[in-house]
C-alpha cells in the first residue's frame, strides 16, 4: 500500500468515514466475524467457563484449603523457579543463537537454523524419555555426571533441563527478526565516534533488541509453567521435592478431587491469562519502538 | 572516487560493525555446542535407544496391533483437527486483519489464550463440560454417548491446544498485504469468493503452508492434553505420544522409543518442510522486488 493511497483520504474532512466504507467494501464481514467469535466460544471460551462455574460451588474455606495445601505450595515454588531459571538460560543462549545465526556466516548455517524449531515440532512425550535417557545414570551425558556426583535425571535440575529444551524457540524466533532489521549506519556511526564494538553492543543494540528479549523471556516463561509433556518423565515426581503444578492437578483429578484439581486449574489459567497480558504488552511496546526508530 | 577508495571504506565500515575473528569464532562455538547438546543429541538419542537391540526388534515394536491402533488414531486426530483450526484460521485472520472494529485487540488476544493455557488445564475443562460428573455429563450418559475416554475428547483437546497455530500465522500477514488488491478484484467486478481464491489465497498461500504443517506437527504430538481425557485405553483411546508413555512405563525401552522414533521423523519432516517452504517464499519476494515497477506484478502467476 503505498502512503499516498493511505494519507489522501484522510486528510479531507470527514476522512474517517470514508475510510470506513472504503474498508467494508470487502465482502464476509458479518459472515467472518460471526463464525470466528461463534468457534471460538464453543472450543475455548465455553469450557473456560466451566472451569471458573465449577471452582463456584466450592466455598471460599474449601477453595483456599485446596490451592495452598504444603504440597501444592512446594509445586508452585518448583514450576516457578525452574520456569524462571530455564528461561533465564534461555535468554542468554537464544540471543547467542540468534546472533551467530543472524550476523555470522558458517557452513550449514541453514540446517542450524532449521534444527532451532525442533522443539516446537518435536512431540514433549519423546523429548521427555529422550532427555530422561541421556542424562539417567547410564546415558550418554549421565555416564560422565554421575562420578562427579552429579544428578540430574530425576531431580529438579532435570526439570530445568527439560524446560530450557522446550522454551528455547521462543527467544531465538523472537530476537532474530529484531536483529536481521536493525539498521547497521547506528552501529557504523557509533564506532566512527570512538565507541569500542563492547560499548556498540551494549548502548546501540542491546537497547533495541532488548524489548525482543524481554517478550522471548516471557513467552519461553508462559510456555514453561504449563508444560507437562517433556517434564513428568525427567522430574522423578516425588511429592514435595519434584512435582510440578500440573501434575497436580492430575493427581488430584486421578483421585476423582475434580473441585480441588479445578481449583488449582483456576489458578494455573489466572497465571497464564496474566502472562498473556503481559507478552501482549511487551509485543505492542517493541512495535511502537521499532516503530519510532524508522 | 576510485574502486581502492571505495573497496577501503566499506572495509573500515565492516569492522567497525563486526568482531574480531577470535571473538566469532567463539561465539559461534559456544552456540553450536549449545544446539548440539540440547538438540542435536536428544534427537539422535531417540533413533540410538531404538535401534539398540537391532533392526529386528526395531520393525517388530512398530508391528504390534497397538502400535497400530494408536498411529491411526493420530491420524484421524489430526485429520479433523487440522481442517477445522485451517478453516477458523482462515476467517478469524480475515475479519481481524481486513476490517476495523471495537474489540478487536481483545479478539486477536482470546484468540492466542490457548497456547498460553496448560495442556493439562486445556484437558481438565473438557472433563468438566462431558466428563461423568461435567455440565453435560448425565444427558450424555443417558444417550449413550461418550466423550470422555472417548475418541470425541481427544480430538477436542487436539483443537483447543493447536487452535491458534495457523490464525496466528494469518493475521500479521495479511494484515502486512493490507486491502488494496481485494478492493481492486471487488471493483472490477468479482464476487468475494472469486476475490478471496484468486487474489488473497495466492498472496497467503505460504502462511497458510507454515500454519499447517505447525498445527499438524502439535495435532500429532500433543501430549498432556489429551492424556488428561484420553482414559489410556489400549488399542482405542491410545495416540502415538500416550503410546509411548506406556511403553515407557512398562520397561519397554526399545519399542518405547521405536514409536518415539516415529514422532521424531514427523517432527525432522516437519522442519525439512517448512524450511522448504521458507526458502521458496524468499526466492518468490526476491523475483517480485526484481521487477521493474512498469511491469504490473500479475505476469509472475
Amino acid at each position: 500500500m503505498t502512503a499516498a493511497s493511505l494519507s489522501a483520504p484522510l486528510h479531507t474532512p470527514g476522512g474517517s468515514a470514508r475510510k470506513r466504507t472504503a474498508l467494508r467494501v470487502l465482502p464476509g464481514f458479518n459472515l467472518t466475524l460471526g463464525y470466528t467469535v461463534l468457534y471460538l466460544s464453543l472450543i475455548v471460551l465455553i469450557p473456560l467457563s466451566a472451569l471458573v462455574f465449577k471452582t463456584f460451588t466450592l466455598t471460599w474455606e474449601q477453595f483456599w484449603a485446596a490451592i495452598s495445601g504444603p504440597r501444592v505450595v512446594a509445586s508452585y515454588q518448583l514450576t516457578f523457579g525452574a520456569s524462571l531459571l530455564a528461561a533465564m538460560v534461555n535468554v542468554v543462549f537464544g540471543l547467542l543463537v540468534a546472533w551467530v545465526l543472524v550476523r555470522y556466516n558458517f557452513p550449514g548455517k541453514k540446517w542450524v537454523d532449521a534444527l532451532v524449531d525442533l522443539p516446537f515440532a518435536l512431540p514433549t512425550a519423546v523429548a521427555g524419555i529422550s532427555l530422561t535417557a541421556l542424562l539417567a545414570g547410564n546415558g550418554w551425558i549421565g555416564q560422565y555426571l554421575e562420578p562427579l556426583g552429579i544428578q540430574v535425571a530425576f531431580k529438579p535440575a532435570g526439570i530445568v533441563i527439560a524446560l530450557i529444551f522446550i522454551g528455547l524457540p521462543f527467544v531465538v524466533r523472537t530476537v532474530q527478526p529484531v536483529l536481521e532489521d536493525a539498521e547497521k549506519e547506528l552501529e557504523e556511526a557509533a564506532t566512527c565516534l570512538g565507541a569500542t564494538r563492547w560499548q556498540t553492543f551494549t548502548r546501540v543494540i542491546f537497547p533495541s533488541i532488548a524489548p525482543a528479549l524481554l517478550t522471548g523471556f516471557a513467552m519461553a516463561f508462559a510456555r514453561a509453567i504449563g508444560e507437562y509433556g517433556s517434564v513428568i518423565f525427567i522430574a522423578g515426581n516425588m511429592p514435595m521435592v519434584s512435582e510440578i503444578t500440573p501434575l497436580i492437578i492430575i493427581g488430584k483429578l486421578e483421585q476423582y478431587d475434580y473441585a480441588g484439581a479445578t481449583a488449582v486449574a483456576l489458578v494455573m489459567l489466572v497465571i497464564s491469562f496474566a502472562l498473556l497480558l503481559v507478552v501482549n504488552a511487551l509485543q505492542s511496546w517493541q512495535r511502537k519502538r521499532s516503530g519510532a526508530a524508522s | 572516487m576510485s574502486t581502492a577508495t571505495t573497496a577501503r571504506n566499506v572495509r573500515n565500515a565492516k569492522a567497525g560493525t563486526t568482531e574480531a575473528a577470535w571473538v566469532r569464532y567463539t561465539l559461534i562455538g559456544v552456540a553450536l555446542t549449545f544446539m548440539a547438546l540440547f538438540l542435536v543429541l536428544p534427537l539422535a538419542a531417540v533413533f540410538a535407544e531404538a535401534l539398540r537391540k537391532g533392526f529386528g526388534a526395531y520393525f517388530d515394536a512398530l508391528q504390534e496391533p497397538d502400535a497400530w491402533s494408536a498411529m491411526r488414531l493420530t491420524l484421524l486426530t489430526a485429520a479433523i483437527a487440522v481442517p477445522l483450526n485451517l478453516v477458523f484460521g482462515v476467517a478469524a485472520a480475515w475479519c481481524i486483519a481486513k476490517y476495523e472494529f471495537r474489540g478487536k485487540a481483545f479478539l486477536t488476544t482470546l484468540v492466542d489464550l490457548p497456547f498460553s493455557v496448560s495442556p493439562v488445564v486445556a484437558g481438565l475443562i473438557y472433563v468438566l463440560m462431558f466428563g461423568a460428573q461435567g455440565w453435560f455429563g448425565p444427558w450424555l450418559q443417558a444417550h449413550d454417548i461418550k466423550i470422555i475416554f472417548a475418541v470425541p475428547g481427544i480430538v477436542l483437546a487436539t483443537v483447543f491446544v493447536t487452535f491458534p497455530f495457523i490464525a496466528r500465522e494469518l493475521i500479521p500477514l495479511m494484515q502486512s498485504q493490507g486491502n488494496d488488491e481485494e478492493q481492486a478484484a471487488i471493483v472490477l467486478g468479482a464476487t468475494g469468493w472469486q476475490t478471496f481464491w484468486y487474489v488473497t489465497l495466492p498472496n497467503i498461500k505460504w502462511g497458510l503452508i507454515y500454519g499447517v504443517i505447525l498445527c499438524n506437527a502439535r495435532a500429532m504430538g500433543e501430549f498432556g492434553a489429551v492424556s488428561v481425557v484420553s482414559g489410556h485405553i489400549r488399542g482405542q483411546t491410545n495416540t502415538l505420544p500416550l503410546h509411548v508413555e506406556i511403553l515407557y512405563n512398562e520397561y519397554q525401552s526399545v519399542a518405547a522409543f521405536a514409536v518415539a522414533s516415529l514422532l521424531a521423523i514427523l517432527a525432522l519432516v516437519t522442519l525439512f518442510i517448512k524450511s522448504v517452504a521458507e526458502w521458496l517464499h524468499t526466492r518468490e519476494l526476491k523475483a517480485i522486488a526484481a521487477l521493474s515497477p512498469e511491469r504490473p506484478s500479475g505476469d509472475l502467476a
